[in-house]
């Protein structure tokens, strides 16, 4: 486990060097002056011998590769700039705003899976029922949805039609409920669509013909069994899912004003604040291969076959 | 004998079955193409016409989704908006197409050191959140549709060149290659007259399936707002404007919202159905 998890790690450098690359070649091929930029959003007037000040100051005159080199050095140490609108540092802001797209994600996901796989494996069993049917209907609109068509139409249906919920998403308990909501219900979709085609296919492998001719209950099939096999499939689902989840929370924050990385990187982006957007893909794209990295991981837990390849 | 001939006409019976859907939702999702276009010479009213004495008015005769918080008629600029949002999609699923299969046959065909440094990149753009890398790249380029279309291209052609790779992967060792290599094929005309025809098919297959996201992405950056300029009427876009009026107008909100879903749902199901029949045909 130590060995292979180990090697996953190792693997992962790459790809993160590649990512700050990616990130940083991002800010570097966007039109416009930085420096400008910063002066402009402070507000004042900007003279010539203050902007090359702070071009100077923000080592804009010097290469690429060197102003790339002191840009990681820096994100190694935890400092990824300072925000051009305030001039206050990046990270407690990315930080704190993390903290609220975690818990939405970790809510939604949670919530998705207790949905979503006891209704996969009941229609798995109940196929072509009228059950099936309908919840086939359902996965598949939720699927084809818009996630801001999901999210107006709840703010519509609780905070305009019933005013169950104040329009705007109080940090809490309670103003959670319908970002999750909203970010659960594509979530559901997929997932129950996935885990029914999986536990159909295991439903007609040859082992669970065998297991119910020698008089096993059907429970102890499906619940030792079945989805025990089907667990990975569904796991990578999930993981494949985590990526559309983060994508799709930047619209459902925005709706509903709820303080995460979205809608910081949403506000940056219309400030052109580009050194929070800049810190919010950073940390998006790194949240996202942990996932990645957990993903397989779990993998391994499942099924121990997986170390000796 | 006799079971074995009922069996074999259930499964003709079952592909008969799939190629009627097939061409029945084809025939649906070509008129939708067909409208798309022409819809913009037999619109019923200016979609750009603001009217100040009929704002946020609810459907009527005269109206029939309404109209926005411009006084615009709602049902016009929807069918304006099919052209700019339908035309984007199909743009952008051939782009990814052509350049997702090239990169993929070319990295499949020769392998390699080049195929080795082609696939990393796809995995490190396939480790980071697509939406995400789009919003940052569109945000920091300016809104346009051209730019919301190279935002999503940056990372979308990825899975039509890892299909495409392992399809030509396949049909390398196959024995018909290595035959017109000995008899001084070059590889260039082995790539376009042996190995293409033969993954082009499933790629197809993967392109129709993949319509529904594309779409999906590009509404959720242009209602986002770094789709088309203002004025100019496309779905996302016409969410974007008319959220703010959610409880004055929402068939302004909705109407739109609608469209995208009810379009996404046609194009996916046409790409099921085509992807159950070239399933069955291969089994």
């Amino acid at each position: 486990m130590l060995k292979y998890s180990l090697k996953r790690i190792v693997k992962l450098i790459p790809v993160l060097i590649a990512i700050t690359l990616i990130v940083f070649t991002l800010m570097y091929l966007t039109p416009g002056d930085p420096a400008l930029q910063k002066l402009t959003s402070q507000g004042g007037e900007v003279t010539p011998e203050l902007l090359s000040e702070v071009r100077h100051e923000m080592g804009l005159d010097r290469p690429f590769i060197i102003r790339y080199s002191s840009w990681v050095l820096n994100v190694l140490q935890g400092d990824l700039g300072n925000a051009y609108t305030d001039d206050q540092p990046v990270v407690p802001k990315l930080m704190k705003a993390l903290g609220y797209t975690a818990s939405l994600a970790i809510a939604c996901t949670l919530f998705s899976v207790i949905i979503a796989v006891p209704l996969g494996v009941y229609t798995a069993i109940k196929k072509d029922s009228l059950f099936d049917n309908i919840i086939r209907i359902f996965t598949f609109t939720g699927n084809a949805m818009p996630n801001f068509l999901i999210a107006l139409l709840l703010m519509f249906l609780f905070c305009i039609k019933i005013r169950a919920f104040p329009v705007i998403a109080t940090a809490s308990l309670k103003g959670m409920f319908l970002p999750t909501l909203a970010l659960s219900i594509p979530m559901i979709s997929r997932f129950a669509r996935q885990t029914r085609a999986d536990v159909m296919s295991q439903l007609s492998e040859e082992y669970v013909i065998g297991m119910h001719a020698r008089g096993v209950k059907e429970r102890v099939i499906l619940f030792r069994n079945v989805l025990h096999n089907s667990a990975g499939s569904i796991i990578t689902i999930v993981s494949l899912q985590i990526r559309v989840l983060i994508g799709g929370s930047v619209v459902t924050e925005m709706i509903f004003r709820w303080p995460g990385i979205g809608n910081l990187m949403m506000n940056s982006i219309t400030a052109r604040d580009f050194p929070v957007v800049q810190g919010a893909v950073l940390i998006l794209a790194t949240l996202q291969i942990l996932v990645n990295l957990l993903t397989d991981l779990s993998y391994f837990l499942i099924d121990k076959r997986i170390s000796l390849e | 004998m006799k079971k074995e001939k009922q069996k074999l006409s259930r499964t003709q019976l079952k592909k008969l079955k799939m190629k009627r859907k097939v061409i029945i939702w084809g025939v649906i999702v070509s008129f939708v193409l067909i409208m798309s276009f022409m819809a913009p010479f037999f619109l019923p009213q200016d979609p750009l016409e603001t009217n100040a004495l009929m704002m946020r008015k609810p459907p009527s005769f005269e109206h029939p989704l309404g109209t926005d918080n411009l006084g615009r008629d709602v049902f016009s600029r929807l069918l304006a908006g099919a052209r700019t949002s339908i035309f984007a999609t199909i743009m952008l699923v051939i782009f990814s197409f052509i350049v997702g299969t090239t990169i993929g046959v070319v990295c499949g065909y020769y392998g390699g050191f080049l195929d080795d440094i082609v696939m990393r990149f796809t995995d490190i753009l396939l480790s980071v959140p697509q939406l995400v890398l789009a919003i940052a790249v569109a945000g920091m380029l300016g809104g346009s549709l051209v730019n919301t279309l190279i935002a999503i291209g940056i990372t979308s052609w990825t899975s039509y060149a890892r299909l495409a790779r392992s399809h030509a992967m396949r049909i390398r060792q196959l024995p018909f290659i290595n035959a017109c290599r000995l008899t001084g094929t070059s590889d260039a005309t082995i790539i376009m007259s042996h190995v293409v025809p033969n993954l082009v098919g499933p790629m197809l297959v993967n392109a129709t399936l993949e319509i529904g996201s594309t779409m999906l992405n590009i509404a959720g950056l242009s209602f986002l707002g770094l789709g088309v300029a203002p004025p100019t009427p496309e779905w996302g876009a016409m969410v974007s404007e008319s959220r703010n009026y959610l409880q004055l107008a929402p068939w302004a909100v909705f109407s739109p919202a609608i469209a995208i879903l009810v379009t996404v749902m046609l194009f996916n199901y046409f790409g099921e159905s085509v992807c159950d029949l070239t399933n069955t045909k291969e089994a």
